[in-house]
């Protein structure tokens, strides 16, 4: 029985690790299933799956035999020593040396390929896609038979950047605001000051859905729906309780003699705030700046509903939202501006990995 | 709680003319956030006759917007702080706490109380018609499958993103890949709900029988020898489920987290006790880990449940609510701003509010007692 022991332990290793390789792998297909197709031909990504890249078995083209205008492709044809009809020809022919005689393309225009069956990967690559997503004008772009097509571009480098003027305001503000709250309800004393706090922990539970109409219904009335602001203001309304929450637990217990002998010193609240509070909070602020700023850089709704159509001010998740539903079969433009919208959330989660775990668990809660 | 009383500073003579003149700084902020709000507007509109580069554009709105709110803080303080010092007193608070209530009382406050009258009125808001858009919202065939939507995603969603985070929390914690691993499956969290649609429609997609399969499942399927399946079109009610799937490869990565460090708090000894009384594996898990891990994982489902009765993002992307696959909240989208039926559709998001209470009640009191950063 001892003798197993090492045995068993490596069995037993083997399934931890081979489970948890496993579960990561089917994890991770997905994204690297997307960002390899975005580098990829559009018309290589229509017709052969984006794992072809990898080496694999397959026909391969060594020899195209074009029949001259002379051969009657009504009837049996002799090529590459075989006679057969054209349909016969389309269907592939294995001959005996272990090749494949398929014909490509029309009875009038194709050709014969001589194809044999070997190792292969399709590792051709191409810009292509993301200069077409990223540009804003009438983007050319010229296909595998050398024809050309003008389509419009779908002007992400523009809502890229309209995306950042939604996202870091909307994140300073909100949290901005909640530091000063969280201050002002751990160390000011001022009448109502229970009830006032009752209320913000009251709106933790209020889903947005409730909010979008009333406050559409201002904005119309302001004239500051499709306005960055407009924004900006939402997403610090539906940020607030979470974010005064979170910063005040964390403000309420800082030591409070640090901020006694500032006092005794002179100095004023607003300046404890700024020259003591601050700093301190440094990691409960930068942790939810992550969540918010996530939040809000991937929040669709929000967008949708105050910014809406206005071509100039749309943002990232609404430009590829608009490709989906218009030409959801143009991968090579879905994947590459699905890469695009993903791109600044993937370096902030790989560069700032603690901080961007604790606000996401932190934010977990977030109406 | 405390609180902290700044010394009082002896009045001074003039206090009166000083405080007029601080004002100046607060009223000339005021004034440049006016003129700039109009002036960005007018850059913002599609059709200024010379657009400006937009990258401009954004950081001037930044600058606007974060440096606007900044000022305002400073100089709204700088005037209170001349006031004599008993009045500074009672105002100072207002500055430090009054823009967050207000923000929260126009934003969430109001807006509760607005769309519940709402929904007492027709779609046009113009007649009161009591409860009637709530006996429709409870007997509309169409809102019934809405429910059951709703229902599975709570029930599958939640059960999966449960079980899979433990089931990789357990195995990562015995690895010594822990790290990356956990890495890996925490990484979608990082993505929007509108990306990870393109990714799984993507992996869903379909071609033709007789064409090759791009997208993997239906590559997989055809290997099989099976048939190419639309899997979140016509393949009721299962594509209800290759929609729960992007949320489960979502949100695992959140559960196995907290479940993480939810394990790593238990003693080991007494993991090694069990296991010396002659417990198996299997044992050790279900009957000593997961009594002293109950907490975590109620807090998991519980925040998982709400998340799966608010989703929106992917079902739009990835079906539009077609195909029988609506939920609430797509459903309080479609009626209010495609059908611009106002009190039907603020019924929905008062249904919507009233089914999240208490589960978030119960989730905030958990949330409560955690260390959160």
């Amino acid at each position: 029985m001892y003798a197993d022991k090492p045995l068993n332990k490596f069995l037993g290793s083997l399934t931890v690790n081979g489970g948890l390789a496993l579960i990561c792998l089917l994890w991770t297909i997905p994204t690297i299933g997307l960002l390899i197709s975005s580098f990829r031909d559009r018309i290589d990504i229509n017709t052969t799956g984006w794992w072809t890249v990898f080496p694999h078995q397959d026909w391969v083209a060594i020899e195209q035999i074009k029949p001259g205008p002379e051969v009657d492709r009504s009837g049996p044809m002799t090529l590459a020593g075989v006679t057969r009809t054209f349909e016969e020809f389309s269907q592939g022919i294995t001959t005996d040396d272990g090749r494949r005689l398929k014909w490509i393309g029309n009875r009038r225009v194709g050709y014969l390929e001589v194809q044999e069956y070997r190792w292969t990967s399709n590792t051709q690559t191409t810009l292509e896609n993301y200069r077409q997503v990223l540009a804003g004008d009438d983007y050319t772009a010229t296909l595998k038979d050398g024809s050309t097509v003008t389509e419009r571009g779908d002007n992400m480098g523009r809502a890229f950047l309209n995306s950042l003027a939604v996202a870091i305001p909307s994140t300073v503000i909100p949290i901005s605001l909640a530091a000063f709250a969280a201050y002002g309800f751990a160390w000011m004393k001022f009448p109502a000051r229970k009830m006032l706090f009752a209320l913000v922990v009251a709106l933790l539970v209020v889903p947005l859905q409730i909010a979008l109409v009333p406050i559409l219904r201002d904005y119309v009335s302001l004239e500051l729906n499709g306005t960055f602001l407009a924004v900006w203001l939402a997403h610090t309304g539906f940020g607030l309780p979470l974010a005064t929450y979170l910063l005040y637990n964390y403000i309420s217990e800082l030591p409070r003699d640090i901020l006694e002998s500032a006092f005794i010193d002179g100095a004023s609240h607003f300046t404890i705030f700024t020259r003591l509070i601050l700093p301190l909070s440094v990691p409960a602020l930068a942790s939810f700046a992550i969540f918010q700023f996530l939040w809000v850089w991937n929040d669709y709704l929000v967008a949708l509903i105050f910014i809406g159509a206005s071509p100039t001010s749309q943002l990232l998740t609404q430009r590829l939202a608009e490709i989906v539903g218009s030409r959801g079969q143009d991968w090579h433009l879905l994947t590459a501006g699905a890469f695009i919208t993903m791109i600044l959330p993937l370096i902030v989660f790989f560069s700032l990995q603690r901080f961007f775990v604790r606000g996401m668990l932190a934010g977990s809660v977030k109406g | 709680m405390a609180t902290i009383t700044p010394p009082r500073v002896s009045a001074a003579g003039g206090e009166a003319g000083r405080a007029l003149l601080a004002i100046v700084p607060l009223l000339a902020t005021l004034a440049a956030l006016y003129w700039g709000f109009f002036y960005l507007r007018d850059l913002q509109s599609p059709d200024a006759a010379t657009p400006p580069p937009q990258i401009l554009v954004v950081l001037l709105a930044i600058v606007w917007g974060v440096g606007g709110m900044a000022l305002l803080f400073t100089t709204a303080n700088f005037f209170v702080e001349q006031l004599p010092p008993a009045i500074m007193q009672r105002l100072q608070p207002l500055i430090f706490v009054g823009p967050a209530i207000l923000m929260l009382v126009w934003a969430l406050a109001l807006p509760t109380v607005r769309t519940f009258l709402l929904s007492l009125y027709d779609e046009g808001s113009l007649n009161f018609v009591g409860l009637r858009n709530y006996f429709g919202v409870f007997t509309d065939p169409a809102m019934l499958t809405v429910f059951r939507n709703n229902l599975l995603w709570m029930i599958f969603g939640t059960a999966f993103t449960v079980s899979l985070g433990l089931l990789i929390a357990v195995l990562a914690d015995r690895s010594r890949f822990e790290t990356l691993a956990k890495a890996l499956i925490f990484m979608p969290m990082a993505i929007s709900f509108v990306g990870a649609g393109v990714i799984w429609n993507f992996m869903y997609a379909v071609k033709p029988a007789d064409a090759p399969q791009i997208g993997l499942l239906n590559s997989i399927a055809v290997a099989f020898g099976g048939q190419p399946q639309a899997w979140t079109a016509f393949f009721t009610p299962w594509n209800n489920f290759f929609l729960i799937i992007i949320v489960i490869w979502l949100q695992t990565g959140y559960s196995m987290v907290l479940f993480s460090a939810a394990i790593k708090g238990i003693s080991t000894e007494v993991l090694e006790a069990a296991r010396v009384d002659g417990a198996t594996e299997l044992q050790v898990f279900f009957q000593v880990m997961i009594p002293m891990i109950l907490g975590t994982i109620i807090t998991v489902s519980t925040t998982i449940i709400i998340f799966t009765l608010k989703i929106f993002d992917v079902v739009i992307v990835m079906t539009g609510g077609q195909y029988d696959t609506s939920v609430i909240a797509t459903e309080f989208y479609r009626q209010y701003f495609t059908y611009n039926n106002n009190g039907y559709g603020s019924a929905i998001a008062i249904v919507l509010f009233i089914a999240v209470i208490p589960v978030m009640a119960y989730n905030l009191r958990q949330f409560a007692q955690r260390e959160v950063f």
